[in-house]
């Protein structure tokens, strides 16, 4: 009706009228208005400040023994810090690259001297289980949820896994302590 | 039926005053008491009812379990075993509402088959039938948010794999998980909003209730039949809800409470694992991880499909098919009653829903058949839950992608009939049509 008022005012037949621009703003204002009101609501549900300072933890790796693992929390998921066996080490090394579902070297996922110690998330890329340490058919890890095999360096070889075991952030403070994140 | 003249007379001046002001006993009275209701309903209608109760039930004892449970990863569990020990009679109330989740689900199944096979979902009741889904949708995404509260291995460990499920979607699954946990895992954060959450939808789960009761009362319900009742059939086809429905609904009623306390009281944890009586640990994951049984046949399907985005596509678009359902059958008969090949894929479909879930609870390496040596095909052996779950999905969605639409063109259906009157009535033997609906009368 407002419409039909102002065009009888005007005289300008089908064309916009100040009216029909007042509440396309006034609508555009409030749809505005009200997705500023929303995103706090939203935004409160993604890490907090105190969830975000936890963000590292440090680790003296001469606890693990070689060709054990320890396993440690940190941002509420499972590290693995696994001291490999020359053995071990040459296997993960010696894998063709065409053999992978997600290539890259063993090179890559350690610290250069340090090629013993692997660190990774405990977190199978498929769905995020905790697979678990010398099991499966490549002497790595296995995933009990869907049935994933990694292997001595963390690398997906068989099952609904995607991707490799992922290496977290970390540096070797010492040559015995590791701060990881 | 909302195009019936409302019958209720005010029969007291407070009544009367009432009813100019709210016509709250109005709307009681023409939705429960004098509401039409086709005559030949069977006890496969009695499910609505029942569901009703099931809803109420979860909400009291809910509303009283949140005042003695904590939502913190350090006293969740505790909070709960404090529940079964301590708190008075909170053994009941637990197992009530912990068994009353699968009670839940059993009657909803039973409803939404009934509503498959009676063609409840056709026009003009496509809403009733969507605002149906969207209440079973709500109630899973309720009972896996129930499911994390106690805060066992399950608990978590089942949390960790859904919310993974979202983490597969492309470019922003990492900050949709990221964003649903709070933090970088499921931890506090995700238990405190998943309680929050928790707490919240049976609320959403009435109001669509309400809307769902509301669509309902326009057409009317459905029948075995399947006929819309001709408008001059209508006193002889119907009866008042009350006393005949009442009394119905309340004797099925009764006895699904039988079945219901034989669950709480002689096997309370038949129907979830013991692995949820461990405190949650981070770091170490159950060896053999399934959801409830209620979810199993989602979980087959998502497991069904090799690819892990695919999967969880697969596994949304069981439940997304069921609201076009309205559009993909083509027949215009409703009751399978009257459609003689649909009736038999009726029944194969309620058979492979059930062999998913038997097959969501196996491992998919497994053998079907134990002993009998076959072959691989492609990524698994063929005598394997693995393949078994993939020809059961292909089931799923063929019949409701393939067999809904084809079968309803090219099917002769049976002879329907006028009115529901008129089979009995046609009858060897039938009562002359006048004492017959006399007979049917109120009172």
């Amino acid at each position: 009706m407002a419409d039909q008022v102002g065009t009888a005012a005007h005289g300008e037949g089908q064309d916009p009228t100040r009216r029909d621009f007042i509440h396309i703003a006034a609508g555009a204002a409030a749809a505005g208005g009200a997705a500023m009101a929303v995103w706090p609501l939203i935004n409160q549900m993604n890490p907090a400040g105190d969830t975000l300072a936890l963000a590292s933890t440090e680790f003296d790796v001469t606890k693990v023994a070689e060709g054990q693992q320890v396993t440690i929390k940190w941002r509420g998921k499972p590290v693995f810090i696994r001291h490999r066996t020359a053995a071990q080490i040459a296997e993960a090394r010696n894998v063709s690259m065409g053999d992978l579902k997600d290539p890259q070297p063993d090179s890559e996922r350690v610290k250069q001297g340090k090629e013993q110690f692997l660190i990774l998330v405990g977190s199978c890329t498929h769905l995020g289980c905790v697979p678990t340490f010398g099991t499966g058919d490549y002497g790595g890890w296995f995933c009990p949820c869907h049935g994933s095999h990694y292997d001595t360096s963390g690398r997906i070889r068989k099952g609904p896994a995607p991707l490799n075991l992922e290496v977290p952030e970390y540096a070797f403070l010492t040559d015995t302590s590791v701060k990881i994140g | 039926m909302s195009d019936h003249e409302s019958t209720y007379v005010p029969k007291s001046g407070f009544e009367r005053w009432l009813d100019q002001r709210l016509p709250i006993i109005r709307l009681m009275n023409d939705a429960m008491v004098d509401y039409p209701t086709p005559k030949n309903l069977n006890y496969w209608w009695t499910f609505g009812g029942i569901l009703t109760v099931c809803l109420m039930i979860q909400i009291v004892t809910g509303i009283v379990l949140a005042m003695h449970y904590v939502p913190h990863v350090d006293h969740a569990f505790a909070s709960v075993e404090r529940i079964m020990r301590d708190v008075n009679g909170g053994w009941l109330i637990r197992y009530v509402h912990s068994n009353g989740a699968s009670m839940f689900f059993i009657a909803v199944y039973i409803h939404m088959f009934r509503g498959l096979y009676y063609g409840s979902y056709k026009a003009p009741r496509e809403i009733i039938w969507i605002l149906g889904c969207i209440i079973f949708f709500l109630m899973i995404a309720t009972a896996f948010l129930g499911y994390v509260l106690p805060w066992g291995q399950m608990s978590f460990h089942g949390a960790v794999v859904i919310t993974n499920l979202l983490g597969s979607i492309p470019l922003i699954g990492e900050s949709i998980t990221t964003w649903l946990w709070g933090g970088f895992a499921v931890d506090n954060p995700t238990l405190n909003r998943f309680f929050s959450l928790h707490y919240l939808l049976p609320f959403v789960i009435a109001g669509v209730v309400g809307l769902h009761i509301w669509a309902l009362h326009v057409p009317g319900n459905n029948n075995p039949v399947g006929i819309l009742i001709p408008q001059d059939q209508r006193r002889r086809d119907t009866v008042p809800f009350h006393p005949y429905y009442t009394v119905k609904d309340g004797f099925a009623i009764i006895v699904f409470l039988l079945m219901f306390a034989a669950f709480v009281f002689f096997n309370p944890n038949a129907l979830g694992h013991a692995d949820n009586y461990i405190p949650a640990n981070p770091l170490v994951t159950p060896a053999h991880i399934v959801p409830e049984w209620y979810l199993l046949p989602f979980y087959a399907i998502l497991r069904a499909i090799p690819d892990k985005f695919g999967g969880v596509i697969a596994m949304f678009a069981s439940i997304g098919v069921l609201f076009v359902l309205p559009w993909l059958d083509t027949s215009r008969v409703r009751s399978m009653r009257y459609r003689p090949a649909m009736r038999w894929y009726f029944i194969i479909f309620v058979i492979v829903a059930l062999g998913l879930g038997w097959c969501g609870a196996q491992l998919p390496d497994a053998q079907v058949i134990p002993g009998v040596p076959s072959f691989v095909l492609l990524d698994g052996e063929l005598n394997s839950y693995l393949w078994l779950t993939r020809i059961l999905t292909a089931y799923y969605f063929i019949f409701f992608l393939v067999i809904m639409p084809f079968v309803g063109l090219r099917e002769t259906p049976l002879p329907v009939p006028e009115s529901i009157s008129s089979p009995v009535l046609s009858a060897p033997g039938a009562v002359p049509a006048g004492s017959h609906a006399e007979a049917e009368k109120k009172g």
